[in-house]
């Protein structure tokens, strides 16, 4: 673990995750409930950003692979799985839920070797999250009528899904557990540079005993997933990821009928009032952007403060990151993990030289970094112009802007004034007020003195250019029936 | 000596008022038996966005009590209502049969009461509080787009313009109207009915004019939420869904003929879902609710 220079000895002694897990060598695909070698045997190794050891390599997805994958959904979507009633198919949706629990442990550590993030948030959050997410979209299988009142119940077919590094098993779970529970069936292609919890969640979906071809995993990089969303047996495209590629995305769709949800980027405003209760806010501010070291859409990367509060929030604030332990991800002490991979920490960087160009203060704790893997200390930018580029585009890194406001119109203007519409935070201790900012934010999640909470009940999309379509709850059955009118 | 009868200049509707389109064009649809309808304005880019500069400014549409929504879309049913005649005669004139006129305007003005219900009430019948595992008060509402420009039924000049208006406003959203480029002259009717109805200025705006000239101007248009689209060719859709990326607006094509459909279904397709958190306090949860 990285020792904090300005700690002294009575720091926190290291505490890593020493469970064993069972990564294997090599990963082929997973199609038609087989482990499929690739079509032109190509293969790309994935890292732990955080040593920048290699951990596994897995298979290069082909044009071929995936019309593979794509030919296997689609005849278990006329076969087995699409002729099997709600009832069974809810079944063998909570099996998979209930292996997910059973082997909990084992994917939360590989989740954290394989993308950085601290052991503490992969245990606590994502792999218990993600089993939550099949157990309650399973128990909607057989009733689905009560979703959408007057509506037939009508599902897509084939979903071709693509989904991004920062919550890899998550996402997965986000976007397999409804498209099942709703009768379709998938063809998901994991991130490349985290694609190992996925495969681990094949082995899962085989021990469950799916019929084969329902769910199918190819891997590969940006050209696998633009062959996932192109195949013209593709139904439905569901896609977590950039704003940029997710526009791409619905360009080279444009000419077909295939339904598509988009969840794309953000810049969330976290807006502090002067009555807010400060010590929640600023653990709150926290939360919202040094999770996951910001690799987060809904992170709260843009700060607004009440002038008249500002020096005490800033102070709290300071005080409060110089706490943070940086550094190795399977340290159950850890805050802020490891960047998840090089180039992600350029980008990162290159917004940090942007903001020290555009005239804004950084502070970052001092903080010993390790010397190998990819890393990035929380950073606050104070004096940042709403018009500089790091309180406009999204960073994807522990990078937090801070602006300040007077009055309750003012911030509400410039919150909303952002291309993305994905997530906002409030902290006000009056109610009324609350709920005025609350309702006025243009954003698809809005949280009240709280950040970054999610729940499988809990829809979960944005507004404007952060997309569109809802993840979970019931509105989140949506996405994956055909609801035209 | 027989009274020489009044001809009617027809106008586009932009935030209340009544201008000629800026561009001077106009063109003459032909009606029943090839005789001219009258010189239609044929309305330009410039047009479109001075009335999506009209709708943008009437937002607070969205922000009224739904029961007062409710209210003026009822109100447009009794505008409506006096001047029936005068839309029979206008779909005669456009071909339709006396007895498909008559039924047809039945039918919009039937919508208006329709729709005029749902306003306070889609909201209470598919938001939802949900169950979250934890100590907080979640729950999901439904929030108008904002502006959502429309595409029209190219045949259905009545009964399917009011089906596609009607579940937007209702809604909270304020639209851009362009009218079916064969069949306009209800539409011209409806927005002085509307004018007259309690509407806000710039809820509703209505353009006549060529779709495929305006086509890529409202698909590109920055300031559009959402465009709803009827009729619309192939080539047309894969045009607005290209061109929507430009700001991600929503994409929604009408398969079933909005004259036909009464559902609450098209008032949900232009509203986004908000979810909102907050902790609740309680002594038998575990943990902080922050």
């Amino acid at each position: 673990m990285a020792k904090k220079k300005s700690s002294p000895d009575w720091g926190l002694a290291p505490a890593p995750e020493s469970s064993p897990v069972n990564i294997a060598k090599r990963y082929d695909h997973f199609i038609n409930g087989k482990w499929t070698k690739p079509s032109a045997r190509k293969y790309f190794s994935t890292t732990n950003p955080a040593t920048g050891r290699k951990l596994s390599e897995v298979a290069e997805g082909s044009k071929k692979d995936v019309d593979t994958a794509v030919k296997a959904a689609r005849a278990a979507y006329n076969g087995a799985w699409g002729k099997m009633s709600g009832r069974e198919r809810g079944k063998y949706i909570y099996r998979i839920a209930r292996l997910i629990q059973e082997r909990a442990r084992e994917f939360a550590i590989i989740e954290t070797m394989d993308g950085g993030k601290p052991i503490r948030e992969s245990r606590d959050i994502d792999i218990p999250l993600a089993a939550n997410h099949f157990f309650y979209n399973a128990g909607w299988a057989d009733k689905l009528e009560y979703a959408f009142p007057n509506m037939p119940v009508k599902s897509l077919g084939v979903a071709g899904q693509v989904i991004p590094w920062n919550f890899p098993f998550l996402m997965a779970a986000w976007k397999i557990a409804p498209a099942l529970a709703t009768g379709n069936t998938v063809v998901l292609k994991p991130a490349e540079t985290t694609p190992l919890t996925a495969l681990k969640l094949a082995e899962v979906i085989a021990d469950a005993g799916l019929p084969d071809g329902v769910v199918n995993i190819v891997t590969g990089a940006g050209e696998t997933g633009a062959a996932v969303v192109n195949h013209p047996d593709v139904d439905k495209v569901a896609f977590t990821g950039s704003t940029g590629v997710g526009k791409l995305i619905q360009k080279s769709v444009a000419n077909t009928e295939k339904k598509i949800t988009l969840e794309l980027g953000g810049k969330a405003a976290n807006i502090i009032l002067e009555d807010a209760p400060i010590d929640q806010a600023v653990e709150g501010v926290v939360n919202g952007i040094y999770f996951n070291q910001g690799h987060v859409c809904c992170a709260g990367s843009r700060l607004f403060v009440q002038e008249n509060i500002y020096d005490e929030v800033m102070w709290k604030l300071k005080q409060r990151m110089d706490t943070l332990v940086v550094g190795d991800p399977l340290d159950k002490n850890t805050d802020v993990g490891a960047i998840n991979s090089k180039a992600q920490l350029r980008t990162i960087n290159r917004y940090i030289k942007e903001g020290l160009k555009g005239g804004a203060d950084i502070y970052q704790p001092e903080c010993e970094l390790p010397a190998k893997g990819n890393w990035c200390p929380p950073t606050v930018f104070t004096n940042v112009a709403q018009s500089a580029v790091i309180a406009r585009e999204e960073i994807f890194g522990p990078v937090l802007a801070v602006q300040t406001f007077r009055t309750v119109p003012e911030v509400i203007e410039k919150a909303n004034n952002t291309p993305y519409g994905l997530s906002a935070g409030v902290w006000c201790d009056k109610g009324s007020r609350l709920f005025q900012i609350t309702g006025a934010l243009d954003a698809g999640v809005v949280w009240g003195n709280t950040f970054n909470k999610f729940d499988p009940t809990s829809p979960f999309g944005g507004f404007k250019e952060s997309g569109y379509g809802r993840e979970g709850g019931l509105h989140g059955l949506g996405a994956y029936l055909d609801l035209s009118i | 000596m027989k009274r020489i009868e009044v001809l009617k200049t027809y106008k586009l509707y932009i935030g209340g008022k009544f201008p000629r389109t800026e561009s001077g064009r106009y063109y003459q649809p032909e009606g029943r038996g090839g005789k001219a309808l009258g010189n239609i304005c044929q309305g330009s880019r410039k047009d479109f966005r001075n009335a999506v500069v009209a709708a943008r400014s009437a937002t607070s549409w969205g922000k009224r009590d739904p029961f007062n929504r409710s209210q003026i879309l009822y109100r447009i049913a009794e505008m409506l209502e006096g001047r029936a005649s005068q839309f029979e005669d206008e779909l005669k004139q456009q071909g339709s049969t006396a007895a498909a006129a008559r039924k047809e305007v039945e039918t919009a003005i039937d919508q208006c009461i329709y729709y005029a219900g749902w306003c306070d009430k889609y909201q209470q019948t598919f938001s939802s509080v949900n169950p979250v595992a934890s100590a907080h008060f979640n729950f999901s509402v439904y929030q108008p787009m904002g502006v959502v420009a429309v595409l029209a039924p190219e045949k259905s000049a009545l009964a399917g313009l009011l089906g596609t208006i009607l579940p937007i406003i209702a809604g909270g959203n304020t639209c851009v109207v362009l009218a079916s480029e064969s069949k306009p002259l209800c539409a011209i009717t409806l927005s002085e009915a509307l004018a007259t109805s309690d509407l806000p200025g710039g809820v509703v705006n209505i353009l006549t004019g060529n779709r495929d000239e305006l086509l890529e101007h409202i698909g590109t248009h920055m300031d559009v939420n959402a465009v709803v689209a009827s009729d619309v060719s192939d080539s047309h859709k894969a045009s607005l869904r290209e061109n929507a990326i430009s700001n991600l607006k929503r994409a929604i094509f009408c398969k079933e003929d909005p004259a036909k459909t009464e559902s609450p279904y098209p008032i949900l397709a232009t509203q986004e879902i908000k979810t909102t958190w907050h902790p609740v306090e309680s002594s038998i949860a575990a943990g902080g609710g922050y």
